[in-house]
């Protein structure tokens, strides 16, 4: 890159303030996305459309993977304030049409999720949803924390229980709570687990009360051992993990045997057998053909680059002063982490089976792009500024 | 870190807010910044509460990233577990369907001895319907029965209407509409697109060799499982073991016989036949044969032959009635061969023994008689060649009715055969208190006894092979194997039967079963069949020839039987078994000599001929002569039909060696030496010789054989 320091166009600034580290695991992973769409679609297309759709689903993850990486890039130039308020926009809007599938929204496998656009084919709402309320709750948390440090400052208690320190936060739930109740409606259980989960680890990196996260915790027990009795499909799964014998557990059993296949090494591009037999091998389980094609190798290194994006994230944000910006990162990284982790864990039987895509690397056009949205902002972000307070609200 | 600021010299020391971990603060403002000083200056209480926050969360920062890191390094761990500490083997599905040519057949073939293949099973693919699929029956019968316009149209209708299972609530899902459908017309079925038609894959059993071994073989049902014949004995074994089943049949020999039968049959008018060949040496039925017989490949040929209407049921008229196993005749004359073993083993009687043909046997209400009788005193051998029912009479009189039954038992004649087949018949004979003297003298010739065709050939070639009964089975033998048996008869009267075996067809009845080259052996036998009612019927007759070749070296047994010949002109007005069943015989035994590899002996014809000679009037043995082999009278006596025995050069062929070197084969006594006593019957016998004919030679030749 034939870049000077002293480019002071918005180009130059952006290569020399972006983390590039970051930015070349991400796109390794969306490098990922094209070898796996290769290895795990024909078996699905074929499977499910038909011989003759395999390359029109190809050319379109290509497409999709392609926009991916420009709309990372075209976000990551952005301001934290213009990423503000873009996440502002896109929640709204996001919000808007995910509660539109629940009226002109089509159907498929018994949830109503995806919205039919002219032209642009299907999409989903819901996965544009979730980047966008993570920087919209960091941002009204970030303003929460901002109105506690001055009433802690003030000598005057302030207006009570109307104070922003409480106002705040409080409307963040309400908006949480009103795209909870959206989801459900859908359903979709699982985007609304990780929404949740998101919004709780953006609380507690704010600096919730150790009591609260206790009792937090102890809450989500509860609600799983209670979601265990209440909903006997949670039961059943979860019954499935435990005591693989208990009922029928064909997905995970052959994507067991599909990394047990591959081996070490793997049995190369397009060589993979157990994949045939694999539903969902292109998204859910694309973790279990990239084993079975790729091997532990491969493997190893897709785990490694998630890893090395969340954890390195996360450690660089100690650097960080502005409350906004920590709590937006954190939770953008703690989504796409989150993802990554249910998404692997899943297909080695690490936790009970959750269908939730592998950003970046699974099939489908609005989660690689909603993907892409979210680490665009999470560089955006990031960029080294010349000025904190400038960011900061 | 190529990100780092370049100008880290002109940075100011580090302030109060760095950050705690120990990285750098990337470009500080404070000389970009004039304000920057400000803020710093005037540390005013939110900043302080700011930096106490963000102390905290910086705190909870890394909690969080070592919960990621965590996270991970157990997905990495159990990574590790699936992929190279325990991986899972895959079952992976039998790979892409790729036609192999090897069909996937559950049931076994059967194969000849040869490996000729008599029956296999094919896939074919099964058409059937679920009615709960089927909205409108009607429009889906007369579619599919553009495609399959062999159905009936009615029963298909009524087979793919919704309908309960008899006596249920539940559904019928399931109907056949066909059972055998090529692929054409399954594509074609499939082309329709009427949901409700499902394909499903089967196997049908098909016999290739058509109707040739048809009883041998049986048939299987729809569902594959035998129903009749080898394929009901052997079911187990066929659905198990994939291995073809090797059967004894000769495919060649049993086409063969059933042409012979089959010509007989339409020869003489009959109305059935039947045939077996036999080793005699292993009991392994080469070929058997009854006709009619029906196609087993033909599906409609499993329903019962239609009657026609104002005739009683004759079940020996079903062509699946297996006369061979199945089907109980008296066996007439062919039994005077058991008899005259029977006599020969007990030393009642020798071949030099004489039975008085001239008067009818009064006894009770019946009368013995002789067909075209002598009307005089009959030697042994003469007795078998010229058929004589008082001359057998008397002969099992000698042995009496108790001994008589126990041979008969011990020639398998009581009981139900053991070979590997579903359709076999217990023989009629009378009980152990029933059986009288009268019993005797009509068994003695075959009547009083009905006994299958198989029973008889059996009992045939254990008289034959030297003396051996062995079980008749159908399944091929490893070469070399000798097969379990029962010695009935000893060698010595084994060879004696086999010539006057010989006899019979050169001098007696059984002339035409002669083929020259083969030294046929046999007994004809002609029985009145028995009513429904009891009784016999006139004109109704069983013309049966059983017999062995060659008789020097048996190997082969066969029977050959015309149920109910009616005589032609080629007969002379007869239809007995001589014009019958001898000829038809003779034919086989041309035809599959040549295919079991025996080429006709013509060279030393006169020499092995004269070695299985037996006159029909034997000579008193001189004292001078040595008797050279078993029961074989000095060729010294010249008997009238065989000129070439008088020379030195047709020595018998069991003992080729000179005179001299004869003696010391220490050869058992000819005839056992009870037979030195007038047989009992003998007091009937007003023979004009004096009864002095056996003292001597042998007594002659133990003291002989002492003194050495």
């Amino acid at each position: 890159m034939a870049v000077s320091r002293t480019d002071t166009s918005t180009l130059g600034r952006w290569w020399w303030t972006v983390d590039r580290w970051t930015l070349a695991a991400l796109l390794m992973l969306i490098g990922f996305g094209y070898v796996m769409m290769l290895a795990a679609s024909p078996a699905v297309a074929e499977r499910v459309i038909g011989t003759a759709a395999r390359s029109l689903l190809f050319l379109k993850q290509v497409v999709f993977l392609g926009l991916a990486a420009a709309l990372m890039v075209a976000v990551s130039l952005l301001s934290p304030r213009a990423v503000r308020r873009l996440a502002l926009l896109g929640c709204l809007g996001a919000l808007a049409l995910t509660a539109a599938t629940l009226v002109i929204g089509f159907e498929t496998k018994g949830a109503r999720r995806w919205l039919a656009f002219p032209l642009l084919g299907t999409m989903q709402p819901s996965e544009f949803l979730k980047p966008c309320l993570a920087v919209v709750t960091a941002w009204l948390l970030a303003e929460g924390k901002a109105a506690a440090a001055l009433r802690a400052a003030s000598a005057r208690p302030g207006l009570g229980l109307l104070h922003g320190q409480l106002l705040w936060p409080a409307l963040a739930m309400l908006l949480l709570g009103f795209v909870a109740v959206v989801l459900k409606s859908q359903p979709d259980i699982g985007m609304l687990m990780v929404v949740m989960s998101v919004f709780l680890a953006q609380f507690f990196v704010a600096g919730l009360n150790l009591l609260l996260v206790g009792v937090i915790g102890a809450m989500v027990v509860a609600g799983g051992i209670g979601a265990y009795f209440i909903l006997p499909h949670v039961q059943s799964r979860v019954d499935r993990f435990l005591d693989p014998a208990s009922g029928d557990t064909f997905q995970i059993t052959k994507a067991l045997e599909a990394f047990g296949n591959g081996g070490l090494f793997g049995r190369g591009p397009g060589e993979g057998r157990v994949k045939n037999a694999l539903p969902d091998a292109h998204a859910d389980f694309v973790f279990a053909v990239a084993g079975e094609e790729f091997g532990f190798i491969i493997c190893l290194l897709i785990l490694l680059l998630f890893a090395f994006v969340v954890v390195r994230g996360l450690v660089r944000l100690l650097g960080e002063t502005d409350m906004f910006v920590v709590l937006a990162a954190t939770g953008l990284l703690a989504q796409f982490g989150l993802q990554a982790f249910v998404n692997m864990a899943s297909s080695l039987h690490l936790i009970p089976t959750k269908g939730m895509t592998l950003p970046l690397v699974s099939y489908g056009g609005s989660s690689v792009l909603a993907i892409a949205l979210g680490m665009g902002m999470l560089l955006a972000l990031t960029r080294r500024r010349g000025s904190r307070a400038e960011g900061g609200a | 870190m190529s990100a780092l600021p370049p100008f880290e010299p002109l940075r100011p020391p580090p302030s109060p807010d760095a950050a705690p971990a120990g990285r750098p603060m990337p470009e500080r403002p404070a000389l970009a910044q004039p304000g920057g000083s400000r803020a710093m200056v005037r540390v005013a209480a939110p900043d302080l509460a700011r930096r106490a926050q963000m102390e905290r969360t910086r705190g909870r920062l890394v909690i969080a990233a070592c919960g990621f890191a965590a996270l991970f390094t157990a997905v990495g761990m159990k990574l590790t577990l699936a992929t190279i500490l325990d991986p899972a083997t895959p079952r992976l599905r039998a790979a892409p369907r790729v036609p192999t040519g090897e069909p996937t057949i559950g049931r076994a073939a059967i194969t000849d001895r040869n490996g000729e293949v008599l029956a296999l099973s094919l896939q074919v693919t099964e058409l059937y319907a679920n009615p709960e699929e089927i909205s409108d029956p009607v429009a889906a019968a007369d579619r599919l029965l553009g495609v399959l316009p062999g159905l009936d149209r009615e029963r298909l209708v009524a087979r793919l209407t919704q309908r309960v299972v008899p006596g249920t609530e539940r559904a019928v899902e399931f109907a056949y509409i066909a059972r055998n459908l090529p692929p054409r017309q399954q594509q074609a079925v499939n082309d329709l697109g009427i949901p409700g038609f499902h394909f499903r894959p089967a196997e049908r059993r098909f016999h290739p060799q058509g109707s040739a071994a048809a009883h041998i073989l049986g048939a299987v049902d729809v569902d594959g499982h035998g129903i009749a014949g080898v394929e009901r004995s052997f079911d187990e074994r066929l659905r198990n073991d994939r291995n073809a089943l090797r059967l004894s049949i000769d495919v060649r020999v049993q086409v063969a016989l059933r042409e012979a039968v089959q010509k007989a049959i339409e020869d003489f008018n009959g109305v059935g036949g039947a045939g077996v060949v036999m080793d005699v040496n292993t009991a392994e039925v080469l070929a058997m044969v009854s006709l009619p017989d029906f196609d087993i490949s033909d599906p409609s040929s499993l329903m019962r032959a239609p009657q026609r209407p104002g005739q009683a049921p004759r079940p020996d008229q079903d062509p699946h009635f297996n006369r061979a196993t199945v089907g109980l005749y008296e066996p007439g004359s062919t039994f005077k061969l058991l008899t005259a073993a029977m006599a020969l083993e007990y030393g009642t009687a020798n071949i030099w023994s004489s039975f008085d043909a001239r008067h009818p046997i009064r006894y009770g209400r019946f009368t013995i008689s002789d067909y075209k009788g002598k009307n005089r005193s009959l030697m042994l051998p003469e007795v078998l060649a010229y058929s004589s029912n008082l001359g057998a009479a008397h002969m099992g009189m000698g042995v009496g009715p108790a001994r008589h039954r126990e041979f008969m038992g011990r020639m398998g004649m009581l009981q139900r055969l053991r070979v590997e087949l579903p359709e076999t018949a217990r023989p009629l004979a009378p009980t152990a208190q029933g059986w009288r003297d009268i019993n005797t003298m009509t068994i003695s010739f075959g009547h009083g006894i009905s006994v299958t065709p198989l029973h008889v050939v059996t009992g045939v070639s254990a008289l034959a092979n030297g003396g051996i009964l062995r079980q008749p089975t159908l399944v091929a033998q490893a070469p070399g194997t000798e097969r379990e048996g029962v010695r009935v008869i000893s060698e010595r009267t084994s060879e004696t039967l086999r010539r006057l075996m010989r006899l019979v067809v050169t001098d007696g009845s059984g002339k035409g079963a002669e083929v020259p080259g083969y030294f046929v052996g046999g007994k004809t036998g002609t029985a009145q069949k028995t009513g429904p009612r009891g009784g016999y019927l006139e004109d109704k007759r069983i013309a049966a020839f059983v017999g062995a070749f060659p008789m020097n070296a048996p190997r082969y047994a066969l029977y050959v039987m015309v149920d109910e010949p009616r005589p032609n002109a080629r007969s002379h007005g007869y239809a007995t078994a001589g014009w019958v069943a001898a000829p038809a015989a003779g034919g086989v035994i041309r035809r599959i000599a040549p295919i079991l590899g025996m080429v006709p002996e013509t060279e030393r014809a006169p020499q092995i001929q004269a070695s299985i000679t037996i006159p029909l009037q034997p000579g008193r043995p001189a004292r001078a002569a040595p008797p050279t082999a078993a029961a074989t009278p000095p060729a010294a006596t010249p008997p009238r039909a065989v000129a070439p025995a008088s020379s030195p050069a047709a020595r018998p062929a069991p003992a080729p060696a000179p005179a001299g070197a004869a003696a010391p084969r220490a050869q058992p006594l000819p005839v056992p030496a009870r037979a030195m006593e007038p047989p009992l019957l003998r007091r009937t016998d007003a023979a004009p010789v004096q009864p002095i004919f056996v003292a001597t030679p042998p007594l002659a030749r133990d003291a002989a054989l002492a003194t050495r």
